[in-house]
């Protein structure tokens, strides 16, 4: 076992202001930042506040943004950075500080609430589900999402323009819209809920410039652009860029 | 109480008052700026060489290849390339290269291919440069409204795509010809041929609006089991995008470049049988 | 004193991990206006760690399994100690509960008539456990969450409020449950009449008034030095029953989890899923070999392989074979590892070798243990598709918990307050199934949000929260802001210089480990006993520096009171017990005694006033007392064998 001291910056502050403080902490084999941040709080800084849960990337609690790049910092391992270097830890950038690393992620729940829920499909009462596995592969794969929000606090949509949380749900959000729309048994359609749709007139989808951010900074892999969000946005074309569809539905209209 | 359901008014990014005070709009220590960087010159090496090439209109046939960025050619002051992609639709009155007449095709696909989009976004706009990496504009509405909405029209594209590849199925063909239109031979601008065709039909078929079309678009794919197996296939394809699309661009200026160098008499294809 | 903000409610539930949200569900939908505390934000209980499944008879993959045969195994599994009538509703109503996941958009893994496909795992003799790949846990939380939404939703289109009917309060910690003053010469006492919380992120105090709570706050496992819990598992919910007047059951038995992570140091104790052993997953010690074919206790011999070539058949062929040793009860396999490690046969880093990667191909382990793959890769640098993990056992769960009627989840003697969940007992008895975790968490979280909601419905007219019991959470919670200050002006002896929190819990983790851990000893939890005395006494000097937004050293210093309390629980039952039955184990006692079967073990407050006698070392917070328990009821004894019962029951009880 080896241990060595690491030097850290961590942002300490509330909304009213707040920097980068330094600090020198032990480090032992085989530790994460989040291990080290509880260090600090064990030690030097009683009162540093951080959200954390699991500790096993199984929450998506703890996130943060190390030397710049949003991160889970329980998935984090030291072994990563080299001795020497100064490892600079701060709270999500795209939402309003609290305290120290902790950060108001209300802007996600809100969004959470704006999109309808799973509609069940009538006559089909429980224990009469019957679903293919291929079937449910691509919404299954949605739901491993942890809700870590780093895809929210990556996407520059919001995190460069405040302005646009109003217009935009954000990857997480646009892709259970994708999830629900790729549901097998979903009946949305069924009671007037167009989802392909709405994706684009009320969550904002066309804000998406794809540039995949969302699927780089994911801790689960999630192929968040290619498997959510680009085909949700080709379902908006079905929809509404297809001019044999447009033209379609205008005869029918007629007749 | 702590459910965070303030409204949202402020406008600005990351160093608004309501977030975590820090000036730096960004705080990644990697080569962050590298791929942009990449990316940005050779998007902008292809651009001008085939802005090069297509507005040359000459060099681009020397039996029995013909240069991809001129097939098919769709004017009456093309070169007669014998049975080969001639179809005189526009007639006399195009007067410039009539490279220009196809090459909409081929650049309005890879213009609004969902790869070359992230590409030119983050390498061109700069929105964002990287990930977490402030962008340097004050406002930002994507893809929402005119112009960057017809990004949607990338289907149609993808079908006018289908058809280029299919003549340059065709040229590929022809290339097993000799110089003296012979059935049966090959030289090395046939394996330059094979390979470019191979690479932009794997880059077409790759595209995202081809994997929805296959099957994408279904939501039971166990009542469609043949689309399923070729959603799959696609998909397989799909997950290299990024790789085809380079790949396929370098290779189509490699066969254009080929034939030029044929053209031009630098020299002569080395003929295999 | 303090004025506090204070709301009204039908129903208050404590805790929003997959109980707790049942619960509110089932609450609102009965009608009740239902507030939900939890001190994560929504989503990320502890629940999410759940990897293997959700144990329900619905006969989908073998369609000889019904519910009485998840019953008889469930019993089996916690030696008979089982509050009966909670394992009879569980197995009948676990199908139901997995099935209505579904019409609220859950998407488990199927079998290929597109059913939900079901996993074999330690102790239940059919596969039974609906799943998802291993995230099962984090598929049940999302699926109530995204059902707590779509009500709110409704709410919303109704009321044009999404929080009129259902309001989630995250990051807040509850420290009392508040009781009406008894009527002076009533005999009824005092029921439930709200909790005192406090919001983490401002550290502001409220009050929600309610004449139901329904307590959901999962286990104690934050008292162990290794442990797969989460900072959450404090025993918060335990210790609010005791404080209002609760006893809690059976708190000597915890189960430790055969399969833990031991190294990297940081990481020792997370979980790896049984299911790596439900799939193939053999145990090896550093000798290669299979050793848990030494370990099949008498009462399972019947049960079990023989010999590597049967246990390795039944995979395939389940019908003509037994199942490996593998998967019998994770007591069973704790102790077994704990054995080989003891007898100088571990791994490098204290463990032995559960490996997969020669077993099955790289790609299915990959499909099958997606989380498990990740999740060694990530943290310690292991490929699981290629060389055995190493696994030790850790403090997983707690059987014991909160008494509570069967039927309707009310906690004994304190009307108004119902648990469901960890921090309920007697459903497990001496030891838990995987899998029936979360079969509980749904079972009993609907029967305790329905229970709620009709018993604040008929629960007349509210009482105002009485103030003096405001002000005294207010000053408690205060406390360790002026710890040194206060215990001087009382004039107790100031013992030394404020105590860091942080040193207080890793002591009071080492001392639990070390002395109430896997293998317990008399002399060693006496020992234990006086340790936790001592820390209850500097607790009183946690201090901590800062203010009260979301200062986690204060938290910390909160919490410390509750696993103190639980701590002494666990200990002074487990002392109490003198025997060995599932994750209760005495070195001096290694059998299982019949005559033990059917005593309970109830903890409770020794100030029923509810104060702490915290500054008096000896005398300690609880009391112990023992009772009989209720005779299972004949039409469920006769689903055994007689040869089977004769193991567990005297010959009393057989004969009656």
């Amino acid at each position: 076992m080896s241990s060595y001291e690491a030097r850290f910056k961590v942002w300490r502050g509330d909304v009213e202001g707040g920097g980068l403080k330094d600090f020198a902490v032990e480090v032992n084999d085989g530790e994460v930042v989040l291990d080290i941040i509880h260090r600090l709080q064990a030690t030097q800084a009683p009162d540093l506040a951080v959200r954390w849960n699991c500790k096993a990337g199984k929450c998506g609690s703890c996130s943060a943004e190390i030397n710049g790049r949003p991160r889970l910092m329980c998935m984090t391992r030291m072994s990563v950075f080299t001795r020497d270097e100064t490892i600079t830890v701060t709270p999500l950038r795209a939402f309003p500080v609290i305290r120290d690393l902790v950060t108001d992620v209300g802007f996600n729940y809100e969004k959470a609430r704006e999109v309808p829920s799973f509609v069940p499909p009538e006559g089909v009462g429980p224990g009469e589900y019957r679903m293919m596995q291929e079937d449910v592969d691509r919404s299954q794969e949605f739901r491993k999402c942890i809700e870590c929000f780093l895809c929210q606090d990556t996407c520059h949509v919001v995190r460069d323009h405040e302005e646009n949380k109003a217009a935009f749900a954000g990857p997480r959000f646009l892709m259970r819209v994708a999830e629900l729309d790729m549901h097998p048994l979903d009946a949305a359609d069924e009671t007037g809920l167009d989802r392909k749709r709405t994706a684009q007139d009320e969550h904002g989808l066309g804000y998406c410039n794809i540039t995949k951010c969302c699927t780089e900074v994911c801790p689960e892999g999630i192929k968040i652009t290619d498997n959510a969000l680009i085909p949700l946005k080709e379902r908006a074309v079905d929809r509404k860029y297809d001019p044999l569809v447009w033209l379609g539905s205008k005869i029918r209209r007629r007749a | 109480m702590a459910t965070g359901t303030e409204p949202h008014r402020s406008s600005g990014g990351v160093r608004i008052r309501t977030r975590a005070a820090i000036t730096a709009p960004h705080l990644r220590t990697d080569r962050w700026w590298l791929a942009p960087a990449v990316t940005a010159a050779g998007l902008f090496a292809f651009v001008v060489y085939s802005t090069w090439r297509a507005f040359a209109n000459a060099d681009y046939y020397a039996a029995p290849y013909v240069s991809p960025f001129y097939s098919p050619c769709l004017a009456r002051n093309c070169e007669t390339m014998h049975a080969g992609p001639n179809a005189d639709l526009f007639g006399s009155w195009w007067a410039i290269s009539p490279a220009i007449i196809i090459l909409i095709f081929p650049l309005g696909f890879r213009l609004t291919c969902y790869y070359y989009r992230k590409a030119y976004y983050r390498s061109f706009w700069a929105s964002p440069p990287a990930c977490a990496v402030a962008e340097p504009h004050a406002k930002y509405t994507g893809e929402t409204r005119f112009p960057l909405i017809l990004q949607n029209v990338h289907r149609y594209f993808f079908y006018a795509a289908l058809l280029v590849a299919g003549v340059l199925t065709y040229d590929t063909v022809l290339s097993f010809r000799d110089e003296h239109y012979a059935w049966g031979h090959m030289g090395l601008g046939t394996l330059v041929f094979l390979a470019n065709i191979v690479l932009i039909w794997a880059y077409t078929l790759s595209c995202h609006s081809c994997r929805h079309i296959v099957g994408g678009k279904l939501k039971h794919f166990s009542r469609h089991p043949l689309r399923y197996r070729a959603w799959q296939f696609v998909g397989r394809l799909n997950a290299r995008h990024m790789q085809l699309a380079w790949a396929s661009l370098v290779s189509v200026a490699l066969a254009d470049f080929y034939v030029y160098l044929l053209a031009s008499g630098v020299f002569d294809d080395p003929r295999f049988f | 004193m303090s004025v506090v903000d204070r709301q009204e409610w039908d129903v208050v539930v404590v805790g929003a991990g997959g109980a707790g949200l049942r619960a509110a569900i089932e609450a609102r939908e009965r009608g009740a206006r239902t507030a939900v505390i939890c001190k994560s934000l929504f989503g990320k209980a502890h629940t999410v760690m759940a990897e293997g499944g959700i144990a329900a008879a619905m006969a989908n993959v073998n369609e000889h399994d019904t519910w009485q045969v998840h019953f008889r195994d469930t019993m089996r599994g916690g030696k008979f100690l089982n509050q009966w009538r909670m394992a009879e509703l569980h197995a009948q109503e676990a199908p139901d509960r997995v099935w209505e996941l579904e019409t609220w958009g859950a998407l488990f893994d199927r079998t290929k008539d597109g059913k939900i496909s079901q996993r074999n795992f330690g102790g239940h003799e059919y596969p039974r456990l609906a799943h998802v790949g291993d995230r099962t846990g984090l598929e049940l939380i999302r699926t109530l969450q995204q059902k707590i939404v779509a009500l709110q939703q409704e709410d919303h289109r109704e009321t044009g409020d999404y929080e009129s009917r259902l309001k989630v309060f995250q990051e807040c910690t509850v420290t009392r449950i508040l009781k009406t003053v008894p009527d002076s010469g009533s005999a009824a006492g005092s029921r439930v009449n709200g909790v005192f919380a406090y919001e983490r992120e401002t550290g502001r105090f409220f009050v929600l008034e309610a004449p139901a709570v329904v307590i959901a706050t999962g286990g104690i496992g934050k008292s162990f030095k290794v442990t797969s819990n989460s900072w959450e598992y404090t025993g918060d919910g335990h210790a609010l029953a005791l404080l209002a007047g609760a006893p809690l059951l059976n708190m000597e038995f915890v189960q430790f989890h055969p399969t833990g992570m031991v190294w990297p140091p940081s990481v020792k104790g997370i979980l790896v899923t049984e299911s790596v052993r439900g799939d193939g997953g053999v145990l090896r010690n550093s000798d290669g070999k299979r050793f848990m074919f030494d370990y099949i206790p008498d009462v399972f011999k019947e049960k079990y392989a023989e010999s590597e070539e049967e246990g390795d058949r039944w995979y395939d062929d389940p019908d003509n074979n037994r199942r490996p040793p593998e998967l019998l009860p994770r007591d069973e396999v704790a102790r077994a590892i704990n054995s080989e490690v003891k007898a100088g046969r571990g791994s490098p880093h204290g463990g032995v070798f559960l490996d997969v990667s020669t077993r099955m191909p790289a790609e299915v382990i990959r499909r099958r243990l997606p989380s498990m793959y990740h999740q060694f890769k990530e943290l310690a640098d292991v490929d699981i598709t290629a060389e055995p993990m190493e696994v030790g056992p850790t403090c997983h769960y707690v059987m014991g918990g909160i008494a509570v009627d069967s039927d309707s989840a009310a906690a004994r003697g304190v009307p108004g307050l119902f648990a469901a969940g960890e921090v309920a007992g007697g459903m497990h008895g001496s030891n838990r199934l995987g899998g029936n975790s979360l079969s509980d968490l749904l079972v009993f979280g609907r029967r305790a949000g329905w229970h709620a909601a009709e018993y604040a419905a008929g629960a007349g007219g509210r009482q105002a929260v009485d103030d003096t019991q405001i002000d005294t959470a207010a000053a408690e919670a205060l406390r360790p802001f002026s710890a040194e200050v206060e215990a001087a002006d009382a004039g107790e002896p100031v013992g030394g210089p404020p105590e860091n929190p942080y040193t207080l819990h890793q002591e009071l983790q080492q001392a639990m480990n070390d002395l109430v851990g896997i293998i317990r000893r008399e002399g060693e939890m006496e020992q234990a006993l006086r340790k936790l005395a001592e820390l209850r006494v500097r607790a009183r000097r946690a201090g901590v520096e800062g203010h009260r937004q979301f200062n986690p050293g204060w938290h910390l210093a909160l919490d410390l009171r509750n696993m103190l309390l639980v701590s002494e629980c666990v200990a002074r039952a487990a002392l109490e017990r003198t025997e060995s039955r599932g994750g209760h184990t005495r070195e001096d006692h290694p059998t299982m005694d019949r005559r033990w079967r059917n005593i309970n073990l109830l903890c409770a407050a020794a100030d029923p006033t509810g104060g702490l006698a915290a500054t008096d070392p000896v005398r300690g917070q609880i009391t112990l007392t023992r009772e009989t328990t209720e005779p299972i009821r004949s039409d469920l004894l006769a689903l055994f064998e007689k040869e089977e019962l004769v193991k567990y029951l005297t010959e009393e009880e057989l004969y009656e």
